[in-house]
């Protein structure tokens, strides 16, 4: 069995993860970053992409509030490509609590947000899908992130500063010597191989999953995850981040994010983090809550539906926690020395992806103190790779980019503008174990045909190119469709329920999905 | 964002049908331009495909702009997205950004070359036909030199008609010539009236300026709004409001029954009742027959005519009604040219850089046009016809032209 020796070893890939191993590499620390599957294919890879303004929490969770300010702020510097700044609206709606929205405007101040109140006509003329019956409407700075191109340009920063990163590897056993972790033994989830890290100190940044990896080394950190549904629409609706102005209830979220626009979400508690099969009725829940943003929303096309597992810490609540939206959206670094007298290990949990940048600073403060390594973290100024010039992206750059593109250079994905150069770029940068690796790098298959015309296409590329044999393209196809078609299934009604008959007709009727030989 | 003034509910209404595309790509497979040209990507990339990248500041394509507008696209979709309108919408949102070239701004008003032709037709023509003239209009205000233009004539249609007796009828109809019949065929004009009144009806043909059409086609919204607004006044004239209106031009009688309104957002009570009482003047016709009061008194016109449906009557989803009606003319040996677009699309095919582009379009149609070589062509568009005729020498006329010789016009 190979053994690799490294300073710090994070397990989890999502952006606390990434986070951390961009923070220790940026300090000069070698690091090793492993996941059981791609990275961000957890919670990072499954939220609504709100780039917090704080205005959500300003009235319950001050705390998470001014955290939220000041590392939108951060970000917007730091990682500006990864952000597109949509701005967002607080709008009260004539069914909620009119006395809030002064609450909220008070809260918000004392956060330190940007915030700004504006005539109901102007949000109107900003968003003319907008419910014409609001009465107050506030200006925030929420954004959209893009968490794919967070995580993986965090990774790439981190790589460029010597980090390791090992995708598909899953930790099997956590390497105790008496009452100090040591590192890990992982099993290659490809080849079935198995390799130890030998760490000087530990990191589980495993989100939802934390609680069961401290348990492999024999401690409990009680995360509980919270289930959270999500619907991404066909469209933007919306091209600023809508947030119903009341205290934070399901379904008052519209972002748009990329092309789509995503509104979310519930909360629920759950006992399995992989518990993130969305039930029919939170989704018919969702439709109906953003008809209160805007009118007509249940009857617009739905591409998809998802659920994301939220790594809630329940903290600083005594007694039953009732409501998972009780529990403090914040952070916690905890110390398995000092709780359960196992050293070497740290796991950080709690926090959201707008917060990510903090987390990794809180964790990795405490990782140098350990190792008895003072070393300054410089993530609030160092841009990630591809945001040195400080510029967000914008929706119309994909389309502006294909404008240019060779007349040569064949688009393989037409609803997300995906050429065929573009995945020639990305399979040389990073094999691709799976089309859905090529989904999270390009958005592949995530538009309103969710994969219909280009699964294919990609698994026949990558087969004629000979990087896939005749049975791994055929797998390859096969899993990639059929996961699509897990979200679409859940929304297969109306227009979403004509393009579904459509696909499945070329895969199963033409393409002889399931018998294809392996 | 919104950028333009609109009628925000016409606009939500065509962009929402973006959400209705499947991908199957038939609007592709017929759209005549995607066909000829890499420079304009198709309808479903540039229509429901672009919409999606649509947000903020600035338009993130180009390529909108070589959609020739002529509605196929939205016509054969089986799954009714608006896709000609989305097009129509994004290229005046890039026109608005980028400034309205001086071409442009011309050729959007006919009224204006109409009136400034009109005084001095001859000396107009001449120029009009001079190749260095024409040669210098391509350079300097990018007309293609071998474009198409039609030519002016002394007397307007408006003029005829104010000298013209009409006798008093208990039965009415408004006529709604539109721009080419006043400036440069009051020929057609004037048998529209000689044919309505022989089948018993009399023709109110009040003042009327531009229904905006061109001015649309090429992005100018707000103008365009203001006349098709105003023309939808200028047929309202009192104790006419509830007589059907008759369009010989198929292009403007759309943009009057649906265009204004899906396209542009316009919205008055006046143009959503001329919407409603708009006829293409052979729908009118047909349906008269279909009830049995089409005079059917013929002679024979013993000429073979080749008929072509063009793009915007056939956006009408009324069928070929001069075809069925034309089929009434004994001796008249007819064909059918089913070809999809002549390429000219209006204005389309007047400019420098879209020029060939139009004469690719509508190579089939010509080849089917010169292998027949028939009497005439006819067809009910009129720049449909200027092209027609200047691509393949053939004369074209409207098929009311047709249809008044079967009558024993001249």
């Amino acid at each position: 069995m190979a053994t690799l020796d490294t300073d710090v070893l994070v397990i989890g890939g999502g952006s606390t993860g990434a986070g951390v191993a961009w923070d220790s590499a940026l300090r000069g620390l070698h690091v090793t970053l492993v996941d059981r599957q791609d990275f961000a294919t957890g919670t990072s890879g499954r939220f609504h992409g709100l780039l917090h303004s704080g205005g959500r929490y300003a009235v319950k969770d001050p705390s998470s509030a001014r955290e939220c300010a000041s590392e939108n702020r951060i970000l917007r510097q730091v990682a500006a490509d990864c952000i597109e700044d949509t701005g967002g609206l607080f709008v009260s709606v004539p069914e909620d609590d009119q006395e809030y929205p002064d609450r909220f405007l008070r809260s918000c101040r004392g956060a330190e947000m940007e915030v700004e109140e504006i005539p109901v006509a102007e949000a109107l003329r900003l968003e003319p899908l907008l419910n014409p019956r609001i009465t107050r409407a506030f200006r925030v700075s929420d954004g959209s992130i893009d968490s794919w191109k967070t995580v993986s340009a965090l990774l790439r920063g981190a790589q460029a500063h010597g980090a390791r990163v090992l995708p598909y590897h899953k930790v099997v056993r956590v390497v105790r010597q008496g009452d100090r972790v040591q590192g890990a033994v992982l099993e290659d989830q490809r080849t079935g191989e198995q390799v130890t890290v030998t760490a000087a100190c530990t990191v589980n940044a495993a989100g939802a999953w934390s609680g069961q990896v401290a348990a492999l080394a024999g401690c409990e950190v009680g995360v509980m995850p919270g289930k959270g549904v999500m619907v991404a629409i066909n469209h933007r609706l919306a091209n600023s981040v809508v947030n119903r102005c009341h205290l934070p209830g399901d379904g008052d979220i519209i972002v748009p994010v990329r092309t789509v626009c995503v509104i979310g979400t519930t909360d629920h508690p759950v006992a399995d983090p992989d518990d993130t099969e969305p039930r029919p009725e939170e989704i018919h829940q969702m439709m109906e809550a953003g008809e209160a943003l805007i009118p007509g929303f249940k009857y617009t096309r739905a591409v998809r539906a998802w659920a994301g597992s939220r790594p809630l810490l329940p903290k600083a609540k005594s007694g039953a926690v009732a409501d998972d939206r009780e529990v403090t959206r914040s952070h916690s670094v905890l110390d398995h020395e000092e709780r359960d007298g196992v050293a070497g290990l740290v796991t950080v949990a709690g926090g959201k992806f707008t917060t990510l940048r903090l987390m990794a600073e809180d964790t990795v403060d405490m990782v140098t103190r350990k190792l008895g390594r003072e070393l300054a973290c410089q993530t609030k100024t160092e841009p990630l790779p591809g945001s040195e010039s400080h510029r967000y992206y914008w929706v119309g750059n994909r389309q502006e980019e294909a404008e240019a593109d060779e007349p040569d250079d064949p688009l393989i994905c037409e609803c997300e503008l995906v050429s065929q150069q573009d995945l020639q770029t990305v399979v040389a940068r990073r094999p691709a174990w799976n089309l859905d690796d090529i989904r999270r790098a390009l958005r592949v298959g995530m538009g309103p045909c969710q994969g219909g015309f280009c699964a294919f296409r990609v698994a026949g590329i990558l087969h004629a190119q000979q990087r896939y044999d005749r049975p791994e393209a055929n797998r390859a196809l096969r899993d990639f469709v059929q996961e699509r078609w897990k979200g679409v299934k859940l929304v297969s009604w109306g227009h979403q329920a004509r393009q579904d008959r459509l696909d499945r007709w070329i895969f199963e009727g033409v393409y002889d999905l399931e018998h294809l030989p392996e | 964002m919104t950028t333009l003034s609109w009628g925000a509910e016409a606009w939500a209404e065509v962009r929402l049908s973006l959400d209705h595309c499947i991908k199957c790509t038939v609007c592709e497979t017929a759209c005549p331009v995607a066909a000829v040209t890499g420079l304009f990507p198709g309808p479903k990339t540039v229509g429901p495909q672009a919409e999606r990248f649509r947000a903020g500041e600035h338009s993130p394509d180009l390529s909108v702009d070589y959609c020739s507008g002529c509605g196929i696209c939205s016509r054969v979709c089986p799954q009714e997205v608006r896709i000609a309108e989305l097009n129509s919408r994004a290229r005046a949102e890039l026109k608005r950004e980028r400034g309205i070239p001086l071409r442009d701004q011309l050729v959007a008003r006919p009224g204006l070359l109409g009136r400034t032709g009109r005084p001095v037709a001859p000396l107009f023509n001449w120029a009009m036909a001079n190749p260095l003239i024409r040669y210098l209009g391509e350079k300097t205000v990018g007309i293609h030199r071998k474009a198409p233009v039609p030519k002016s004539v002394g007397r307007t249609f408006s003029y005829w008609v104010s000298h013209h007796r009409s006798v008093p009828r208990e039965r009415r109809v408004v006529y709604f010539h539109g721009c080419s019949t006043q400036w440069y065929e009051p020929h057609v004009g004037q048998k529209v009236v000689a044919i309505l009144e022989h089948n018993g009806f009399q023709v109110v043909a009040p003042r009327q300026d531009c229904c905006g059409l061109p001015l649309q086609s090429n992005g100018i919204f707000d103008a365009a709004r203001q006349a098709a607004t105003r023309l939808a006044r200028q047929l309202s004239v009192s104790g006419t409001e509830e007589l059907p209106i008759i369009a010989s031009s198929t292009s403007c009688g759309l943009m009057m029954k649906r265009e204004a309104r899906e396209i542009l957002g316009a919205d008055t009570a006046e143009l959503r009742s001329v919407s409603s009482r708009t006829y293409d003047i052979f729908e009118f016709l047909l349906e008269l027959h279909q009830r049995g009061e089409l005079r059917t008194d013929f002679k024979p016109v013993p000429l073979t005519v080749a008929y072509h449906a063009p793009c915007q009557q056939q956006n009408q989803l009324i069928g070929k009604p001069a075809l069925e009606v034309l089929r009434l003319i004994p001796g008249l040996r007819l064909l059918e040219l089913d070809r999809s677009c002549c390429g000219i699309a209006g204005t389309y095919g007047v400019k420098r850089e879209k020029y060939d582009i139009a004469m690719q379009v509508g190579e089939p149609l010509f080849a089917d046009i010169l292998a027949a070589g028939p009497d005439l062509v006819a067809c009910d568009s009129e720049t449909c016809r200027w092209q027609i005729s200047g691509a393949t020498g053939a004369t074209s006329v409207h098929p009311l032209e047709i249809l008044h010789r079967a009558y024993g016009g001249s």
